[in-house]
C-alpha cells in the first residue's frame, strides 16, 4: 500500500514537474543570414532574450545562405515544410503572400505606427511582415570634389534638379581627374537594379507598372516619362559618363575610394566602410528629375507562415523582436537604419548628428517601396534586362514597349494576381 | 632565319610553346584563387587589375582561412560532401554495374527496349525532374532506428538515393562488358559458375578501367551537388559544401574568404586527380568517353 501510495506520488510529482516543459511549444524561424557573423549574433541574442522570458514559446533558428533563400523556401513550401517564422525580402512580399506562403500578421498595424514606411509589408490592406531595419541609396561624394568642381551641396529639401546633376557629372568629366564622374554598380544585375535605378524612372513620372491598378504597365513603363527616363539613362553610357555592364565588380566595392569616380550610387551598407577609407566623405540625396526626388526602400522582414499552427507564438516573437534596443543593436552591428525614431537615437551612427543620420531623413522623405504586386518578382527581372539593353545601346522606344508587352503577357497569365 | 617545315626541333618547340600557353590559361584561375586566399580584401581588389594577381606578395597571411572558419562551418560541409559523394560513388558502383551485367549477359524479355529507355534518360536534364522529385522524396516512408517516417528531406540519404543509378553510368558499364571475351562468360558458365560469380569473379576484376571512369564521373557530379541540395536540405547539418559557398556573398563579399573557401574545397580534389592522374587517363582513352 504504501509503495503503491509513494509511486503515485512521484509519478504526480513528475508530471507536475514536467508541466513547464511541455507547455514550451517549438517555433521554427527561418533566416537568410547564413555567414553573416554580426546579424546572426544579434538575432540569436534576440531569440535568446525571447526563449527566456517567457515559458510558452521557444525559437529556434536556421539560418540559409542569401542568396538560395528565396528558393530555398519556395522548394520548402512545395513540399509542405515551411517554418513558422519567415524572413522575407520586402519587395518579395507580396508574390509569397498571395502564393499562400504568409499569412497576415495577428498583430495591430497602430502598433508600428512609428516604424518607416519601408519597413512595414503591407499588401491588399492587410500587414504581413515587419522589418528590423531598412537601407536607404545615395549619391557618395567627396567635399573636396564638390568644391573643386563648385558644386552646391544638395539637401533633402532641395536636392539637385536634372540640369545640376548633369552640370555635376559634365564638370566631373571635364576635370580630367577621373576614369569615369559616376559608378552605378552597372556590373549588379540581380536586385540592384530595380531596387537603385526604378527611382530614377519614377523621379523622371514613370514606373516599372502602372500602380493604379497593378493590372499593366502600358503607359508607366513606355510612356512620355519612361521614354525621357530611357533617354537619359542611355546617354550616361553614351556619354561616357558612366561605365556600363562590363564593369569590374571590384570597382563597385573600391572605385570611389580610390578615385576612379567623382560620384558613386550606392547603398548604406558600404556608408561605414566608404567612412572609414575617405575622410570628407558626403551622402547626397537623389537628384530630382521633374516628379519628386524618390529613392528605394523595404528591406529583409519577418513573416508568419501559412502553415504554421501558432501564429500567436509567432507574432509574440515578432513583437518581442521589434523592441528600440534590439533594432539599434542590428542598426549598430550592420550599419543599416533603424526603423524608429527613437532607435535611431540609440545608435551611434543615426542619432541626431550621427555621420549617416541623413540616410534615415533620405528614408523618410524619399523612399518609395517597389511595386507592391506579387508579379513585381517578373516585373523585376523584365526592368533589369530592359535597363541593361538600353544601357548597351538598345533602342529605347523599342526596348520598353518589349519589356510593357513581357509584363502584361505576364500578368495576363497568372490571372491578374489578384489585382482587380 | 626562314622557317623551316620540315625542322623537327622547331616543329617540337612551337607545339609545346603553344601547349604551355593553353596550360597556362587553364591553371590561371587556380593560381589566381589560391594567392588570393592569402591577401586581405583590399589587396585582392587592387591587385586584380595587374599581374600581381597571379603572384603571392604583398601582405600575405592565413586571415582569411581564419575567417572562413568562422564565418562557416567548413568542416561539417566538407564531411557531408565526401560522405554523400563517397557513399553515392561506392553505391553507384555496385547497382548500376549489376543493372549493366543484365543488359549485356543476361537474356530476358523486353531487354532492349529497357535499356533503350535507360539510355534516353541521359537527354532528361535534371532540372525538369527536380521539383517532381522533390515532392516525391518529401512523401516517401523511411524504417530507421527512430521507427517509421515519413518523408526524407533534411537527410543524407536524400542526397544519395536518388543519384544511385544514371543512365550514363550503366550505358558506361554495358558497353564496356559487352567489350569482354564472350568465352571468358561461356568458360565460367560450363565450368558451373551461377551468373552471381560469374559477375564478381570474372567480370568485375577485368573492370578497372570503367569502374575508374564511372567513380570518377560519379565523383564530379555529386561534389559539384548544388540545386538537389538546396532544395531538399533545409538544416546546416546535412549541407554539402557547394551550398555553404553562398555563406560568403553577404553585401559585403569578403572575397579573400571566398578565395580561402574554393581553395579549401577545391585543393583536396585536385591532389586526389594528380595521383590518380594515370589511371584516369587510361580509362578515359579505352572507354571512350569525352568530356
Amino acid at each position: 500500500m504504501n509503495l503503491t501510495k509513494h509511486l503515485a506520488g512521484v509519478m504526480i510529482a513528475s508530471t507536475c514537474l514536467c508541466v513547464p516543459a511541455l507547455a514550451q511549444t517549438k517555433l521554427t524561424l527561418w533566416y537568410h543570414g547564413a555567414g553573416n557573423e554580426v546579424e546572426s549574433r544579434t538575432l540569436n541574442q534576440i531569440i535568446s532574450d525571447f526563449n527566456t522570458s517567457q515559458s510558452d514559446w521557444t525559437v529556434s533558428i536556421e539560418s540559409f545562405p542569401e542568396k538560395s533563400y528565396n528558393d530555398s523556401v519556395a522548394a520548402a513550401a512545395l513540399a509542405g515544410n515551411l517554418p513558422d517564422i519567415l524572413d522575407v525580402d520586402g519587395p518579395i512580399m507580396p508574390n509569397w503572400a498571395w502564393a499562400g506562403y504568409l499569412q497576415p500578421l495577428p498583430i495591430d498595424e497602430s502598433e508600428f505606427a512609428d516604424f518607416l514606411p519601408g519597413t512595414k509589408g503591407v499588401w491588399n490592406g492587410k500587414l504581413y511582415s515587419v522589418g528590423l531595419w531598412d537601407a536607404a541609396v545615395a549619391l557618395f561624394a567627396r567635399q573636396s570634389t564638390l568644391d573643386e568642381l563648385g558644386l552646391r551641396t544638395p539637401t533633402v529639401d532641395k536636392p539637385w534638379s536634372s540640369e545640376e546633376f548633369m552640370a555635376a557629372l559634365d564638370a566631373a568629366k571635364a576635370s580630367g581627374k577621373y576614369e569615369f564622374a559616376l559608378d552605378l554598380g552597372m556590373n549588379d544585375q540581380a536586385e540592384w537594379y530595380s531596387y537603385a535605378f526604378s527611382p530614377f524612372l519614377q523621379s523622371f513620372g514613370g514606373d516599372i507598372v502602372d500602380r493604379s491598378t497593378y493590372r499593366t504597365a502600358e503607359g508607366a513603363l513606355n510612356g512620355e516619362a519612361a521614354q525621357a527616363f530611357g533617354k537619359w539613362w542611355q546617354s550616361l553610357f553614351t556619354g561616357g559618363y558612366a561605365p556600363g555592364t562590363s564593369e569590374d565588380p571590384a570597382d563597385q566595392q573600391t572605385g570611389f575610394i580610390d578615385g576612379k569616380f567623382a560620384f558613386q550610387w550606392n547603398g548604406n551598407w558600404r556608408a561605414v566602410a566608404t567612412m572609414a577609407a575617405v575622410d570628407d566623405v558626403v551622402f547626397l540625396p537623389a537628384p530630382d528629375f521633374g516628379a519628386g526626388n524618390k529613392i528605394g526602400a523595404g528591406s529583409w522582414q519577418f513573416g508568419i507562415s501559412a502553415k504554421s499552427k501558432h501564429p500567436e507564438g509567432a507574432a509574440a516573437f515578432i513583437k518581442f523582436a521589434a523592441q528600440d534596443k534590439y533594432l539599434a543593436a542590428f542598426s549598430d552591428g550592420i550599419g543599416l537604419i533603424p526603423p524608429t525614431p527613437s532607435a535611431a537615437q540609440m545608435t551611434k551612427n543615426y542619432k541626431d548628428g550621427g555621420p549617416l543620420a541623413m540616410f534615415f531623413d533620405l528614408s523618410k522623405a524619399q523612399a518609395l517601396v517597389r511595386p507592391v504586386t506579387p508579379g513585381y518578382v517578373v516585373q523585376a527581372k523584365v526592368f533589369t534586362k530592359a535597363l541593361a539593353d538600353i544601357a548597351n545601346g538598345a533602342d529605347v522606344a523599342d526596348t520598353l514597349d518589349a519589356a510593357v508587352d513581357e509584363i502584361d503577357a505576364d500578368i495576363e497569365s497568372n490571372g491578374g494576381y489578384g489585382h482587380r | 632565319m626562314a622557317f623551316d617545315p620540315d625542322n623537327y626541333g622547331l616543329r617540337l618547340f612551337v607545339r609545346y610553346l603553344v601547349l604551355c600557353l593553353i596550360a597556362l590559361i587553364f591553371i590561371f584561375p587556380l593560381v589566381f584563387m589560391i594567392n588570393s586566399s592569402f591577401k586581405p580584401d583590399n589587396q585582392l581588389l587592387a591587385d586584380t587589375s595587374s599581374l600581381r594577381a597571379f603572384l603571392p606578395v604583398g601582405d600575405i597571411s592565413l586571415d582569411n582561412y581564419f575567417g572562413a572558419f568562422r564565418r562557416a562551418p567548413v568542416a561539417l560541409f566538407v564531411l557531408n560532401s565526401v560522405l554523400v559523394t563517397g557513399a553515392t560513388v561506392l553505391l553507384s558502383l555496385l547497382i548500376c554495374s549489376l543493372a549493366a551485367f543484365s543488359f549485356a549477359f543476361l537474356r530476358w524479355k523486353g531487354r532492349d527496349v529497357v535499356l533503350s529507355i535507360v539510355i534516353a534518360t541521359l537527354i532528361i536534364p535534371f532540372e525538369t525532374i527536380a521539383i517532381p522529385l522533390l515532392l516525391l522524396v518529401s512523401k516517401l516512408p523511411w524504417i530507421g532506428l527512430e521507427g517509421l517516417q515519413w518523408g526524407w528531406l533534411n537527410t543524407y540519404r536524400v542526397q544519395i538515393i536518388p543519384w544511385i543509378a544514371d543512365g550514363l553510368t550503366i550505358f558506361l558499364f554495358v558497353q564496356y562488358f559487352k567489350g569482354l571475351p564472350g568465352e571468358l562468360i561461356e568458360a565460367g558458365r560450363v565450368e558451373g559458375a551461377s551468373w552471381w560469380q560469374v559477375y564478381y569473379r570474372i567480370v568485375m576484376p577485368l573492370s578497372g578501367p570503367v569502374l575508374a571512369t564511372a567513380a570518377i564521373l560519379k565523383f564530379l557530379v555529386m561534389y559539384n551537388q548544388y540545386l538537389w541540395p538546396l532544395i531538399v536540405v533545409q538544416q546546416e547539418n546535412y549541407r554539402p559544401i557547394m551550398v555553404g559557398l553562398g555563406y560568403f556573398f553577404q553585401l559585403n563579399v569578403a572575397w579573400g574568404e571566398v578565395m580561402a573557401y574554393l581553395t579549401l574545397i577545391t585543393v583536396p580534389v585536385l591532389i586526389f586527380y594528380l595521383f590518380l592522374q594515370r589511371a584516369f587517363i587510361a580509362s578515359i582513352a579505352s572507354t571512350g568517353v569525352k568530356g
